[in-house]
């Protein structure tokens, strides 16, 4: 027991910073960015999305040696979209505010990036229980992310923090940083010290290594419009 | 007429579908690099946006007499994925030019959110099916627009010398956040 318990903290720990969803791989940045104008409903989104996650990782995980290879995205997609449903009803009934700011995004879960790349990275390839402590530390990493985005948009963009309100800040907040273009400019400060802190090189681009899509795309490398130009640019 | 004018230029502008809805971020941040493969996934995307609305409300319409519409995340999802596919085979074989223009951006379309984003807010919104159509008309056109528009921008950071810390994602996402400044001009337009 002692002897592996070792790796599982590892894979359990891994998602919170090291290979952190949003801030270092760079994925799942549409909930990232459209939901994290308030701190409540950020932790909310990354709940949610961590509970899909961690179902769909143990589903996958356990039915990986009966999903042909050559269907296991769709049944993949199923599977995620199985437990986005559940969690939507279960949001619906018991937390309908939460339910109604989320919206769209809700559904949404079901294409998050993080979520597919996962199973197709991990669940579908590991055993049970590894899969779930990764689908949960993967969960709380972008849960954290999410944290990080919505306090500095609540705070700097409507005064508050969890709907508190804040001394001297709230009586002239900076609207802009809870709109749109907010939610770029934070998020791009944010990686920017990730990086700053971690000290890592810096041309850090999207390519075929953290492209979500890559497994669905199959296709070379240099026929890839995103990593052809990245190389090129080199 | 009107009516479906107003949706797309909505669609297009005031509430543009990535810069201020954020759909289909990981797309936007991953092709814009190059005008020529912007115009490709926007041109993909149009295409896919409006074929799958087409495939998707029906089948809305189906689940509802069953009472089943609970499945909707399901269905929709499935009916996508294997437009997307479809769609692909199709071309190929028939098409081949096209196929070469946009083949490559097909398979992403299916992680892509917008597509599904705008399947169902076609049916949030209580939209008509030619007003859906509009509707995922204008938000594929607004999808194009902003990578058009951004791939220019992008290959003016690509000249400029930036503090290394910012080198990468984090001045691609500054300038988002200042093109989607400009795109809040459009706001209030038909309020």
């Amino acid at each position: 027991m002692k002897d592996n318990s070792t790796p599982l903290k590892n894979e359990f720990l891994k998602g919170l910073l090291k290979e952190n969803p949003v801030l270092v791989m760079l994925l799942g940045m549409c909930p990232t960015l459209a939901v994290t104008t308030m701190a409540s409903n950020a932790i909310g989104m990354g709940l949610a999305t961590t509970f899909v996650l961690v179902c769909s990782n143990l589903v996958i995980s356990l039915l990986k040696g009966v999903i042909p290879k050559a269907v296991r995205l769709p049944c993949f997609i199923v599977i995620i979209a199985g437990f986005v449903t559940l969690i939507s009803f279960v949001l619906e009934r018991y937390i309908p505010s939460l339910y109604e700011s989320l919206g769209v995004f809700l559904t949404l879960i079901t294409v998050n990036c993080i979520i597919l790349g996962r199973a197709e990275a991990f669940a579908s390839k590991n055993k049970v229980l590894p899969s779930v402590l990764d689908g949960l530390g993967m969960g709380l990493g972008f849960t954290l992310a999410l944290f990080a985005m919505g306090s500095v948009r609540e705070i700097f963009g409507a005064g508050s923090w969890f709907g508190m309100k804040l001394p001297v800040i709230s009586k002239d907040p900076m609207l802009i940083f809870i709109m749109p273009a907010g939610g770029f400019f934070v998020l791009g400060c944010i990686i920017a010290l990730v990086n700053k802190i971690a000290d890592r090189r810096p041309p850090q681009e999207i390519s075929c290594e953290n492209c979500p899509s890559a497994a669905i795309c199959g296709k070379d490398k240099s026929e890839c419009g995103a990593s052809a130009e990245s190389e090129a640019a080199q | 007429m009107k009516e479906l004018i107003i949706i797309i230029i909505t669609a297009v502008f005031v509430n543009n579908v990535v810069l201020s809805q954020f759909m289909g971020i990981c797309a936007f941040l991953g092709v814009s690099k190059q005008l020529k493969s912007s115009l490709g996934m926007g041109g993909a995307v149009i295409f896919v946006m409006v074929c799958a609305t087409a495939c998707t409300y029906p089948v809305y319409r189906l689940l509802e007499r069953y009472e089943i519409t609970y499945l909707r995340t399901v269905a929709f999802i499935l009916v996508i994925a294997m437009f997307v596919q479809l769609i692909e085979i199709v071309m190929k074989k028939t098409m081949p030019p096209l196929y070469n223009a946009l083949g490559v951006y097909l398979p992403l379309i299916t992680t892509n959110c917008a597509v599904l984003g705008v399947t169902v807010a076609n049916i949030d919104e209580g939209y008509s099916f030619a007003q859906s159509i509009a509707n995922a008309f204008g938000t594929g056109v607004a999808f194009s627009l902003a990578l058009v528009l951004f791939s220019g921008v992008r290959a003016r950071i690509a000249e400029s010398d930036i503090p290394a810390t910012f080198k990468g994602v984090p001045a691609t996402l500054i300038a988002a956040a200042i093109v989607s400044l400009s795109f809040m001009g459009f706001a209030g337009m038909f309020a």
